[in-house]
């Protein structure tokens, strides 16, 4: 569905802004939040590149060699932060990985000796996930390089909206004007907050589909259509993204249980039929299968889109790195010319 | 040896007397005050400019004593809570705590002891033993006892030595691990958060038992429009409860903690607009008895932390009074309400010898000039750390002179 050719010289890279202004006039990517739609369209149309880069034999542009990204996970992780490490490995910089599980980095240090020690090794992009809302952000202000939110608490995972967006661009041509439901565990996600202001900001129409105990405070306030049925909210749906229930909402009396949820709002083909015929369904990952989504909806080829998701991750870190990047590498040739 | 404060404007909220005026001072004690006071006999005449004199303020609730700062924000009598280092739950730390305030003979300071022991909600105090030796009130600080047949006890014991309980206005279950307050900014911040509904069950809950009891109750620092209504309702019924609330909840609604500002991350959480509004109302109403600054000193260590581990609380001594007159200079509330919930107010409900202008009691009072406009400067602060989310804020009304035991203790230059 990419309107760019594979010829490589044709990826339209970050390099060149326009004369009106910096596309992407911003030092990190902390949230979505406060991202203009012109920046968002450009994050993707950088992305979209990527996406054919990935996709031949040999996948280095190596556009970033000589560059340090280091990637600072305090929360578990296996798939985000495999994607960036190859994102960045693509792009040619150096990428370190540190989870804090093997690190002497704990709550011990406060976060901004932590930001201290990293800046001190002079990194040129760090990528953190963080178990507290914020963090990412008060770390971010004490860094000299560009710093990238691969998730904070219950408040933004950017790169996930922004590769979800990506695949119903790619998929449906278009987010604006698409009926887009959000379902499952909205209170504790960060993955919903970020792609709610994210496609709002497209020109979407979002739905949340969820119970109410897992459905945020004065949500709606957000600029979305709450819904409690499964029914009700997807009916002419374009796109279905189902959210990961953790089981430890079990214990908090969020939900009577498992089977429960799974008669009333997991996603199985005959609630489905509500939506849209060609109906696109995604899922951020890891599934709960027979929890939140059936196996057949979740294997149907003609609509599941969740493998994309993770290839459309990769490009759109890809993208990330390559656009926050882009002022120091031109800085670096304009000073080597001279 | 005696002296003389003349031209100034003489309020005293104890009998609303308010008149330019002069007011002797013989050596600690008022001798006299009024618009016709012979200062002839005065080794010392001080001349007021006109400025404001009325009693030192008593801050029913500060956590650290940092007497300097108190002194700069005209505040004479301070009422130390029991959550310090050592939890001041036996009669022991309380005399330890007086004692070293009569000693310094600046500020006076008044400890409230523990409701229950090691605040843990479970087993009373030694209420009795610990107001012997000078405790003016027990609480739990920010745990509210959560047990309610505990609370009751609580309350008929304490009923039978006329002891003022202090219940933080919250439902534990409700509020548990709760950081901001539940609405539109909470949600997009991704903070756990507690609605408003958790104040005004734990009021509503705690005043059916003062009523069952015919205890003393108070309710500290109310945050919301249904906790000022479930007080309200309390006390038409007949309740002997109280409450408080402090200035920065009359200054700020949630929209503050906006960026995980963490120096607005105070507990109980910073409300709405709505609640904003209701608190100024019920203040200038008298539902709300005392303005308090809940003063907590905490280092930028703690405090430049995520969000949700951050330390709670801000300084309030010295913006105490700036704070309290805003709603004053907006019309919201007359001066000689503000005045009385800093005064008079706190001085019945804990029984302290002062928070009056009049002859034979102790000369602790203040001159402030109520128009004064200043702005906030958090470096200049002279509290032991600088945690205020209201640095550069223009305000208006500064103390300009702090009389404490007939000493002058503060003059501002």
């Amino acid at each position: 569905m990419s309107k760019h050719s594979t010829d490589q010289s044709s990826y339209p890279r970050a390099d060149v802004d326009p004369p009106s202004g910096k596309l992407f006039p911003h030092k990190h990517l902390l949230g979505i939040w406060g991202l203009d739609p012109t920046a968002i369209k450009h994050l993707l149309d950088v992305a979209d590149g990527y996406v054919d880069l990935n996709r031949q034999p040999v996948k280095s542009a190596p556009s970033c060699a000589g560059l340090t990204q280091i990637n600072l996970f305090f929360e578990n992780s296996t798939r985000t932060l495999m994607s960036f490490e190859i994102a960045g490995k693509r792009l040619g910089l150096d990428t370190i990985s540190m989870a804090t599980g093997n690190s002497s980095i704990k709550k011990g240090e406060t976060m901004l000796d932590t930001a201290a020690t990293l800046n001190a090794m002079h990194p040129d992009v760090l990528v953190m996930r963080h178990g507290d809302s914020g963090a990412v952000k008060l770390l971010a202000e004490k860094m000299d390089c560009a710093v990238i939110n691969a998730g904070d608490g219950r408040s933004e995972h950017p790169t996930q909206a922004l590769l979800d967006a990506l695949t119903i661009r790619r998929r449906k041509g278009s987010i604006h004007g698409q009926t887009i439901v959000i379902s499952g565990d909205v209170a504790h996600s960060r993955v919903a907050r970020s792609n709610i202001y994210l496609l709002n900001a497209m020109g979407a129409r979002v739905r949340l589909v969820a119970p109410p105990t897992l459905l945020p405070a004065d949500v709606g306030e957000l600029g979305v259509e709450v819904f409690h049925h499964m029914e009700a909210g997807l009916k002419n749906a374009d796109v279905v993204m189902m959210l990961r229930l953790q089981s430890e909402r079990m214990n908090g009396a969020f939900l009577p249980s498992l089977r429960e949820y799974y008669h009333f709002w997991g996603l199985t083909r005959d609630k489905l039929k509500a939506a849209k015929d060609d109906v696109l369904v995604m899922h951020p990952g890891p599934m709960n299968r027979g929890v939140e989504i059936a196996s057949d909806v979740a294997d149907d080829l003609d609509r599941s889109a969740i493998e994309e998701q993770v290839e459309m991750g990769v490009a759109v870190r890809m993208a990330c790195i390559d656009i926050l990047t882009k002022e120091l590498r031109q800085a670096a040739l304009t000073g080597a010319g001279t | 040896m005696k002296t003389a404060y003349i031209n100034a404007r003489l309020i005293d909220p104890a009998t609303e007397f308010d008149a330019m005026g002069s007011l002797v001072v013989n050596d600690n004690v008022i001798e006299a005050y009024g618009t016709d006071i012979d200062v002839a006999g005065a080794a010392e005449t001080i001349d007021c400019g006109g400025r404001v004199l009325c009693p030192g303020f008593i801050d029913m609730r500060a956590h650290a004593v940092d007497a300097n700062s108190a002194l700069a924000g005209g505040i004479t009598t301070i009422i130390l809570q029991p959550d310090q280092t050592t939890t001041i739950d036996t009669d022991a730390v309380v005399e330890r705590i007086r004692h070293r305030s009569v000693d310094s003979q600046i500020v006076s300071v008044y400890p409230m002891g523990a409701a229950t022991q090691g605040m843990q909600g479970q087993q009373i105090a030694e209420i009795g033993q610990m107001q012997q030796s000078g405790a003016v009130g027990f609480t739990d600080c920010n745990h509210a006892v959560a047990d309610a047949q505990v609370m009751r006890r609580l309350l008929e014991y304490a009923g039978h030595f006329d002891a003022l309980i202090v219940q933080y206005a919250e439902n534990p279950e409700l509020g548990a691990g709760a950081i901001a307050h539940e609405g539109e900014i909470a949600t997009r911040l991704g903070l756990a958060s507690a609605p408003a509904a958790a104040e005004a069950m734990q009021i509503d809950r705690d005043s059916r038992l003062a009523e069952l009891t015919g205890a003393r109750l108070h309710f500290a620092l109310l945050s919301s429009k249904d906790g000022v209504n479930a007080v309200r309702a309390a006390k038409e019924r007949g309740a002997r409860v109280t409450c408080s609330t402090a200035p920065h909840y009359l200054h700020l609604n949630d929209n503050a903690v906006e960026g995980y500002r963490t120096f607005a991350k105070v507990r109980p959480p910073l409300r709405s607009e709505e609640d904003r509004l209701a608190l100024i109302a019920a203040v200038a109403d008298g539902t709300i008895d005392t303005l308090v600054s809940d003063h907590s000193p905490k280092s930028a260590d703690v405090k430049r932390l995520p969000f949700a581990q951050a330390a709670s609380g801000i300084v309030g001594f010295e913006t105490l009074l700036a704070l309290a007159m805003a709603p004053v200079h907006a019309g919201k509330i007359d001066i000689m309400t503000v005045l009385k919930t800093l005064t008079v107010n706190p001085a019945n409900l804990l029984g302290l010898p002062t928070g009056t202008l009049a002859a034979g009691s102790f000369a602790d009072f203040v001159v402030f000039d109520p128009n004064k406009p200043w702005r906030i400067d958090a470096d200049a602060l002279i509290s032991s750390a600088k945690n205020t989310p209201f640095d550069t804020l223009p305000v208006q009304g500064q103390v300009w002179r702090t009389v404490a035991d007939g000493i002058s203790v503060f003059e501002r230059t």
